[in-house]
């Protein structure tokens, strides 16, 4: 009984822990972007709220809070105000797979620094980031306007071509570790990380991610200079934040995924585990902010055709070739 | 190759903006730091005296003519001497575009742009100037030229007696 308890106090630790860091982080993401993005274009970011613009989340967030909240009013009412929250929940609830640092051995116990350790991790990952094709489309169905509605088309289009691309990428993975588990997977990379053993999946999975979140070069569903802002056109106030919010939880969710399947999740030399966590977490957060302030948009044609006649040939073949050379080497 | 051309035009851009992000910004934090505007800067407008220390202005209305807005309004009014001048000058800041159509059309120099450009105000009507906002002391960008000098009406000093121009012809000394 002791026991139990014990255990469902440790969950609800980790499970606060991890929710206050990844909330921060995501609003400190955007920040982040800014101030890298200005920058790179020779202009300071946001420097104005607190010492070095540092308070100007929480001044984004006033902001959106204090806004009025437009519902259009032909617009469904029920599926519009759930689209937001589909996206953010869907992004929060990919954390509670991601071993984030080495287990710790604590008064006898080895605590699994993992909030649940499915033995079907990655299966439940890709399941959740379906799942966010939801709100995205819905939202964009809902607010019942042309711009919403062709945004919500690219995306969910463009969502579910490049997942396929995605669900390849990691098929070698999966084979060369033998298991679902995400905690397996980390610990088959000790010696080398997957990103080495696997180079092609890595390329094919950075790629897709990248169309996963919705950024440039791959941000169709809200290309400002033919659909006004996408699905998210007619979301004012903090509906609006929670999609905002959404897409930035999604960077760090998709960051972690590159982690734990391609750069050997927590494994460093030197530093504590979490450390080696969070700073390949941040690494992939920045090449994407990288990716956003270099590369222009594709056209949408372009896209598609890149996913399809590209990107998941490439994906099979190298399933083929990984699986005969596992098969060679027994 | 035109494959590997794209994939260096791909890459290559990474490189660019990596070397941008540890560059200074050009940007000017403006409260703290202020540019310094060209001396043509065209900003807020003034009305400016001639070297003798009397209003350039001799209210022709051009100005108001020229103005695209129709932001400046005045009425004319003479002395006694038979100067012109404005009996009142407005100009309406809200609706300026600072075109400087004004300052071209002005034949006496009186209406001059200055560098000034903070005219932000939460009270619209203190951006609606009259004439003693507007007038200064000084000559602006021009200390040399007074209008009814080189006029040729006696106005300022008798006829004739202005620099560069010759007494009068006495019209009864041309007859036959």
């Amino acid at each position: 009984m002791n026991d139990v308890l014990l255990t469902f106090i440790l969950i609800v630790i980790k499970l606060g822990l991890v929710l206050g860091t990844v909330l921060s982080l995501a609003a400190y993401m955007v920040l982040a972007e800014r101030k890298i993005l200005g920058r790179m274009q020779m202009r300071h970011g946001p420097n104005r709220v607190g010492p070095f613009g540092l308070l100007q989340p929480l001044a984004d967030l006033i902001k959106l809070l204090c806004k009025e909240d437009l519902i259009p009013e032909r617009a469904d009412r029920w599926v519009f105000m759930l689209a937001p929250a589909i996206s953010t929940i869907t992004a929060l609830l990919a954390f509670a797979v991601i071993p984030f640092a080495a287990p710790l051995h604590l008064f006898g116990r080895t605590i699994p620094m993992v909030i649940c350790d499915l033995n079907v991790g990655l299966l439940y990952l890709l399941a959740l980031s379906s799942l966010a094709v939801y709100g995205v489309a819905l939202g964009g169905w809902a607010s019942q306007s042309k711009y919403s509605l062709l945004g919500g088309l690219r995306a969910m289009a463009q969502m579910i071509s490049y997942e396929l691309a995605m669900g390849l990428a990691i098929v070698p993975v999966v084979m060369s570790s033998q298991s679902f588990s995400l905690t397996a997977i980390i610990a088959a990379q000790q010696t080398l990380p997957n990103a080495i053993r696997h180079p092609l999946a890595f390329l094919i999975f950075v790629i897709a991610i990248m169309a996963e979140s919705k950024r440039t070069p791959f941000d169709m569903p809200e290309a400002e200079n033919e659909l006004v802002a996408g699905f998210h056109t007619e979301y004012s106030g903090m509906r609006f934040g929670m999609f905002f919010v959404g897409e930035y939880l999604n960077l760090i969710v998709l960051g972690a995924m590159l982690t734990v399947l391609f750069l050997g999740g927590w494994h460093g030399p030197l530093l504590p585990s979490v450390c080696w966590f969070l700073i390949k977490v941040l690494g992939v957060a920045f090449f994407f902010i990288w990716v956003r302030g270099t590369m222009p948009r594709l056209r949408y044609d372009q896209l598609m055709a890149f996913g399809w006649k590209i990107l998941v040939p490439l994906g099979l073949l190298n399933i083929l070739v990984t699986a005969a050379w596992l098969l060679w080497r027994g | 190759m035109s494959l590997w051309r794209d994939i260096r035009g791909t890459i290559l851009p990474f490189w660019v903006t990596l070397r941008y992000l540890f560059r200074r910004p050009v940007t000017v934090c403006y409260p703290e730091r202020k540019q310094i505007p060209a001396p043509r800067y065209r900003g807020r407008l003034i009305l400016t005296r001639d070297p003798d220390g009397e209003e350039r202005c001799v209210a022709c209305h051009l100005c108001s003519a020229a103005c695209p807005v129709d932001c400046i309004s005045m009425q004319a009014a003479e002395r006694e001497d038979g100067r012109r001048y404005a009996a009142w000058f407005r100009i309406n800041f809200s609706r300026c575009i600072f075109c400087g159509l004004c300052t071209e059309a002005c034949p006496t120099l009186a209406l001059q742009m200055t560098a000034e450009y903070e005219l932000a105000t939460r009270e619209l009507l203190q951006v609606v100037c009259e004439k003693e906002e507007l007038l200064i002391d000084g000559c602006g960008k021009n200390d040399q030229y007074n209008f009814y000098r080189l006029a040729g009406i006696g106005v300022a000093a008798p006829r004739g007696s202005n620099p560069g121009e010759s007494p009068p012809v006495d019209i009864r000394s041309n007859l036959p």
